[in-house]
Protein backbone atom coordinates (compact mmCIF):
# COMPACT_ATOMS: atom_id res chain seq x y z
CA UNK A 1 0.00 0.00 0.00
CA UNK A 2 2.79 2.45 0.83
CA UNK A 3 4.10 1.68 -2.69
CA UNK A 4 0.80 1.99 -4.16
CA UNK A 5 0.58 5.77 -2.31
CA UNK A 6 3.87 7.07 -3.48
CA UNK A 7 3.53 6.20 -7.15
CA UNK A 8 -0.48 7.70 -7.02
CA UNK A 9 1.54 10.63 -5.39
CA UNK A 10 4.03 11.06 -8.29
CA UNK A 11 2.20 10.24 -11.01
CA UNK A 12 -0.90 12.78 -9.72
CA UNK A 13 1.34 15.44 -9.17
CA UNK A 14 3.28 15.05 -12.19
CA UNK A 15 0.13 14.94 -13.74
CA UNK A 16 -1.32 18.23 -12.65
CA UNK A 17 2.04 20.09 -11.84
CA UNK A 18 2.42 20.17 -15.51
CA UNK A 19 -0.89 21.37 -16.57
CA UNK A 20 -0.91 23.98 -13.84
CA UNK A 21 3.00 25.30 -14.59
CA UNK A 22 1.40 25.53 -18.20
CA UNK A 23 -1.49 27.38 -16.67
CA UNK A 24 1.25 30.00 -14.51
CA UNK A 25 3.04 30.47 -17.45
CA UNK A 26 0.33 32.29 -18.90
CA UNK A 27 -1.32 33.79 -15.70
CA UNK A 28 0.23 34.68 -13.17
CA UNK A 29 3.89 34.78 -14.16
CA UNK A 30 4.15 37.31 -16.39
CA UNK A 31 2.41 39.92 -13.49
CA UNK A 32 5.30 38.81 -11.36
CA UNK A 33 7.34 39.51 -14.45
CA UNK A 34 5.65 42.70 -14.72
CA UNK A 35 5.51 43.89 -10.81
CA UNK A 36 9.62 43.17 -10.78
CA UNK A 37 9.71 45.88 -13.85
CA UNK A 38 8.03 48.58 -11.10
CA UNK A 39 10.44 47.18 -8.35
CA UNK A 40 13.24 47.43 -10.67
CA UNK A 41 12.28 50.99 -11.69
CA UNK A 42 12.31 52.50 -8.03
CA UNK A 43 15.71 50.45 -7.88
CA UNK A 44 16.91 52.45 -10.62
CA UNK A 45 15.33 55.77 -9.65
CA UNK A 46 16.09 56.39 -6.23
CA UNK A 47 19.52 54.75 -6.45
CA UNK A 48 20.84 51.55 -4.06
CA UNK A 49 22.59 53.36 -1.39
CA UNK A 50 19.60 55.96 -0.70
CA UNK A 51 16.85 53.03 -0.84
CA UNK A 52 18.55 51.37 1.94
CA UNK A 53 18.54 54.18 4.09
CA UNK A 54 14.67 55.05 3.40
CA UNK A 55 11.87 53.01 5.46
CA UNK A 56 10.09 53.12 2.35
CA UNK A 57 11.90 51.96 0.17
CA UNK A 58 13.10 49.61 2.76
CA UNK A 59 9.54 47.78 1.64
CA UNK A 60 9.52 47.88 -1.65
CA UNK A 61 13.30 46.47 -1.98
CA UNK A 62 12.96 43.53 0.22
CA UNK A 63 14.79 41.47 -2.11
CA UNK A 64 17.93 43.36 -1.62
CA UNK A 65 17.64 44.58 1.87
CA UNK A 66 20.03 42.86 4.18
CA UNK A 67 18.35 43.09 7.23
CA UNK A 68 15.41 41.01 5.61
CA UNK A 69 17.04 37.86 6.43
CA UNK A 70 19.33 35.76 4.85
CA UNK A 71 17.41 34.70 2.37
CA UNK A 72 16.93 37.84 0.66
CA UNK A 73 20.85 38.31 0.56
CA UNK A 74 20.73 40.32 -3.18
CA UNK A 75 22.22 39.38 -6.54
CA UNK A 76 25.36 37.56 -6.21
CA UNK A 77 23.33 34.72 -4.85
CA UNK A 78 22.12 31.52 -7.45
CA UNK A 79 18.92 31.82 -8.63
CA UNK A 80 17.49 30.62 -12.18
CA UNK A 81 18.19 32.97 -15.44
CA UNK A 82 15.41 34.54 -16.88
CA UNK A 83 13.77 32.81 -19.85
CA UNK A 84 13.66 29.01 -19.99
CA UNK A 85 15.52 28.49 -17.05
CA UNK A 86 13.48 30.05 -14.79
CA UNK A 87 10.56 28.61 -16.22
CA UNK A 88 11.73 25.45 -15.71
CA UNK A 89 12.21 25.81 -12.33
CA UNK A 90 8.85 27.26 -11.71
CA UNK A 91 7.37 23.82 -13.31
CA UNK A 92 9.36 21.69 -11.35
CA UNK A 93 8.71 23.28 -7.96
CA UNK A 94 4.99 23.37 -8.79
CA UNK A 95 4.96 19.85 -9.90
CA UNK A 96 6.94 19.01 -6.86
CA UNK A 97 3.86 21.38 -4.76
CA UNK A 98 1.25 19.00 -6.33
CA UNK A 99 2.99 15.93 -5.42
CA UNK A 100 2.47 17.25 -2.28
CA UNK A 101 -0.72 17.97 -1.97
CA UNK A 102 -1.35 14.70 -3.52
CA UNK A 103 0.75 12.87 -1.11
CA UNK A 104 -1.42 15.34 2.12
CA UNK A 105 -4.65 14.29 0.26
CA UNK A 106 -3.81 10.74 0.72
CA UNK A 107 -2.63 10.69 4.16
CA UNK A 108 -5.87 12.19 4.70
CA UNK A 109 -7.94 9.72 3.39
CA UNK A 110 -6.28 6.83 4.21
CA UNK A 111 -6.21 8.14 8.01
CA UNK A 112 -10.16 8.44 7.53
CA UNK A 113 -10.44 4.96 6.00
CA UNK A 114 -12.28 6.38 2.84
CA UNK A 115 -12.68 5.23 -0.17
CA UNK A 116 -10.70 7.09 -2.66
CA UNK A 117 -12.52 7.08 -6.02
CA UNK A 118 -13.03 9.98 -8.30
CA UNK A 119 -16.07 11.93 -5.69
CA UNK A 120 -14.19 11.35 -2.71
CA UNK A 121 -10.82 12.50 -3.87
CA UNK A 122 -12.86 15.82 -5.72
CA UNK A 123 -14.48 16.62 -2.34
CA UNK A 124 -11.29 15.97 -0.37
CA UNK A 125 -9.21 18.00 -3.00
CA UNK A 126 -12.44 21.10 -2.34
CA UNK A 127 -11.60 20.49 1.29
CA UNK A 128 -7.32 20.91 0.53
CA UNK A 129 -8.03 24.35 -1.10
CA UNK A 130 -10.07 25.99 1.81
CA UNK A 131 -7.83 24.97 3.95
CA UNK A 132 -4.61 25.30 2.63
CA UNK A 133 -5.54 28.10 0.20
CA UNK A 134 -8.91 29.97 0.94
CA UNK A 135 -8.32 30.25 4.82
CA UNK A 136 -4.98 31.38 4.74
CA UNK A 137 -5.63 33.95 1.97
CA UNK A 138 -8.07 35.76 3.88
CA UNK A 139 -5.64 37.21 6.03
CA UNK A 140 -2.24 36.66 3.72
CA UNK A 141 -3.75 38.03 0.12
CA UNK A 142 -1.40 36.55 -2.76
CA UNK A 143 1.38 38.77 -3.12
CA UNK A 144 3.33 39.81 -6.07
CA UNK A 145 7.04 41.28 -5.23
CA UNK A 146 7.00 44.53 -3.93
CA UNK A 147 4.26 44.47 -1.74
CA UNK A 148 4.95 45.72 1.40
CA UNK A 149 5.04 42.48 4.34
CA UNK A 150 5.12 41.68 8.04
CA UNK A 151 8.20 39.71 9.11
CA UNK A 152 8.07 35.87 6.85
CA UNK A 153 8.01 33.95 10.00
CA UNK A 154 5.63 35.49 11.23
CA UNK A 155 3.37 35.09 7.74
CA UNK A 156 4.56 31.76 8.03
CA UNK A 157 3.88 30.32 10.92
CA UNK A 158 0.38 32.07 10.58
CA UNK A 159 -0.04 30.75 7.17
CA UNK A 160 0.97 26.85 8.47
CA UNK A 161 -1.22 27.05 11.64
CA UNK A 162 -4.24 28.22 9.72
CA UNK A 163 -4.15 25.74 6.67
CA UNK A 164 -3.77 23.04 9.55
CA UNK A 165 -6.54 24.68 12.28
CA UNK A 166 -9.01 24.75 8.95
CA UNK A 167 -8.36 20.92 7.59
CA UNK A 168 -9.00 20.01 11.21
CA UNK A 169 -12.01 21.81 11.84
CA UNK A 170 -13.65 21.24 8.39
CA UNK A 171 -13.13 17.29 8.96
CA UNK A 172 -14.73 17.52 12.91
CA UNK A 173 -17.59 19.32 11.09
CA UNK A 174 -18.01 17.05 8.37
CA UNK A 175 -17.70 13.88 9.93
CA UNK A 176 -18.62 14.47 13.70
CA UNK A 177 -22.47 14.18 14.78
CA UNK A 178 -22.51 16.07 18.10
CA UNK A 179 -23.34 19.32 18.07
CA UNK A 180 -20.94 20.82 20.57
CA UNK A 181 -18.18 19.41 18.46
CA UNK A 182 -19.42 21.01 15.60
CA UNK A 183 -19.82 24.43 17.52
CA UNK A 184 -16.56 23.52 18.25
CA UNK A 185 -15.42 23.32 14.87
CA UNK A 186 -16.82 26.52 13.50
CA UNK A 187 -14.92 28.69 16.88
CA UNK A 188 -11.69 26.62 15.49
CA UNK A 189 -12.44 28.32 12.00
CA UNK A 190 -12.71 31.10 12.94
CA UNK A 191 -9.87 31.32 15.19
CA UNK A 192 -7.21 32.39 13.18
CA UNK A 193 -9.03 34.88 11.61
CA UNK A 194 -10.18 36.55 15.02
CA UNK A 195 -6.30 36.14 16.07
CA UNK A 196 -5.64 37.63 12.62
CA UNK A 197 -2.88 37.78 10.65
CA UNK A 198 0.68 39.08 10.92
CA UNK A 199 0.21 42.72 8.86
CA UNK A 200 3.28 45.23 7.93
CA UNK A 201 2.64 48.47 9.88
CA UNK A 202 2.49 50.51 6.65
CA UNK A 203 0.54 48.49 4.08
CA UNK A 204 2.12 50.51 0.84
CA UNK A 205 3.29 48.98 -2.67
CA UNK A 206 4.33 50.55 -5.90
CA UNK A 207 2.55 47.79 -7.58
CA UNK A 208 -0.47 49.40 -9.27
CA UNK A 209 -3.59 47.97 -7.37
CA UNK A 210 -5.25 46.56 -10.44
CA UNK A 211 -2.46 44.45 -11.12
CA UNK A 212 -2.39 42.90 -7.51
CA UNK A 213 -6.03 42.60 -7.17
CA UNK A 214 -5.68 40.73 -10.67
CA UNK A 215 -2.80 38.78 -9.70
CA UNK A 216 -4.94 37.77 -6.31
CA UNK A 217 -7.85 36.58 -7.60
CA UNK A 218 -5.54 34.68 -10.45
CA UNK A 219 -3.49 33.20 -8.34
CA UNK A 220 -6.79 31.46 -6.09
CA UNK A 221 -8.06 30.43 -8.90
CA UNK A 222 -5.15 28.60 -9.64
CA UNK A 223 -4.63 27.07 -6.67
CA UNK A 224 -8.03 25.62 -6.87
CA UNK A 225 -7.18 23.96 -10.28
CA UNK A 226 -4.03 22.62 -8.92
CA UNK A 227 -5.70 21.06 -5.74
CA UNK A 228 -8.61 19.79 -8.27
CA UNK A 229 -6.74 18.62 -10.77
CA UNK A 230 -4.67 16.56 -8.17
CA UNK A 231 -7.82 15.29 -6.07
CA UNK A 232 -9.12 14.38 -9.46
CA UNK A 233 -6.17 12.12 -10.93
CA UNK A 234 -5.58 10.68 -7.29
CA UNK A 235 -9.17 9.69 -7.53
CA UNK A 236 -8.63 7.72 -11.18
CA UNK A 237 -5.45 6.71 -10.77
CA UNK A 238 -6.15 4.47 -7.12
CA UNK A 239 -8.75 2.91 -8.13
CA UNK A 240 -7.08 1.68 -11.45
CA UNK A 241 -4.02 0.79 -9.51
CA UNK A 242 -5.75 -0.92 -6.90
CA UNK A 243 -7.44 -3.33 -9.63
CA UNK A 244 -4.42 -3.99 -11.47
CA UNK A 245 -2.76 -5.05 -7.84
CA UNK A 246 -5.71 -7.36 -7.24
CA UNK A 247 -5.30 -8.72 -10.84
CA UNK A 248 -1.99 -9.14 -10.30
CA UNK A 249 -2.17 -10.83 -6.86
CA UNK A 250 -4.87 -13.43 -8.55
CA UNK A 251 -2.95 -14.42 -11.66
CA UNK B 1 -10.16 -12.43 -5.37
CA UNK B 2 -11.58 -8.98 -6.35
CA UNK B 3 -11.16 -5.36 -5.43
CA UNK B 4 -13.94 -5.34 -3.02
CA UNK B 5 -11.82 -7.78 -0.89
CA UNK B 6 -8.84 -6.50 -0.98
CA UNK B 7 -9.98 -3.30 -0.26
CA UNK B 8 -11.41 -4.64 2.83
CA UNK B 9 -8.73 -6.60 3.80
CA UNK B 10 -6.15 -3.74 3.72
CA UNK B 11 -5.24 -4.06 7.52
CA UNK B 12 -4.98 -0.80 10.35
CA UNK B 13 -1.22 -0.87 10.52
CA UNK B 14 -0.80 -1.44 6.97
CA UNK B 15 -3.20 1.99 6.83
CA UNK B 16 -1.45 3.43 9.35
CA UNK B 17 2.30 3.15 7.57
CA UNK B 18 0.36 4.43 4.35
CA UNK B 19 -0.96 7.15 5.79
CA UNK B 20 1.75 7.88 7.78
CA UNK B 21 4.38 7.78 4.55
CA UNK B 22 1.82 10.06 2.60
CA UNK B 23 1.85 12.62 5.34
CA UNK B 24 5.84 12.37 5.45
CA UNK B 25 6.24 12.63 1.76
CA UNK B 26 3.48 15.37 1.34
CA UNK B 27 5.23 17.59 4.56
CA UNK B 28 8.88 17.65 3.19
CA UNK B 29 7.42 18.70 -0.23
CA UNK B 30 5.17 21.39 0.97
CA UNK B 31 7.91 22.40 3.14
CA UNK B 32 10.53 22.47 1.08
CA UNK B 33 9.08 24.35 -1.76
CA UNK B 34 6.65 26.97 0.11
CA UNK B 35 8.93 27.40 3.38
CA UNK B 36 12.40 26.54 3.66
CA UNK B 37 14.52 29.74 3.87
CA UNK B 38 17.41 28.52 1.73
CA UNK B 39 18.45 31.56 -0.29
CA UNK B 40 18.72 29.07 -3.52
CA UNK B 41 15.84 26.99 -2.72
CA UNK B 42 13.89 30.37 -2.41
CA UNK B 43 15.15 31.31 -5.47
CA UNK B 44 14.45 28.71 -7.20
CA UNK B 45 10.78 28.14 -5.59
CA UNK B 46 10.39 32.18 -6.01
CA UNK B 47 7.81 32.26 -9.04
CA UNK B 48 5.87 29.63 -7.11
CA UNK B 49 5.75 30.34 -4.08
CA UNK B 50 4.27 34.31 -5.45
CA UNK B 51 1.93 32.40 -7.80
CA UNK B 52 0.26 30.09 -5.27
CA UNK B 53 -0.02 32.19 -2.96
CA UNK B 54 2.91 30.87 -0.26
CA UNK B 55 4.17 33.58 2.08
CA UNK B 56 7.19 34.66 -0.02
CA UNK B 57 9.98 37.34 1.55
Amino acid sequence: MVTRVLTVSILAGLLAGLLISALQHVTTTPLILKAETYEAALRAQSGPMQAAFSGEARIQLAHNDPKAGAEHTGEHEWKPQDGLQRTAFTSLVTIGTAIGFAALLLAGMIAANEQVDQRQALAWAVCGFLAFGLAPAMGLAPELPGSAAAELQQRQLWWLLTAVITAGALFVFLRVEASWARALAVLALLLPHLIGAPHPAAPESKVPAEIAAHFAALSLAIQAALWLVTGFAVGVLWPWLARRSAVTAAA
Amino acid sequence: MNTATVTSQTSVSERAKAAAAALILGFVLIYTVGFAASSTVHNAAHDTRHGLAFPCH
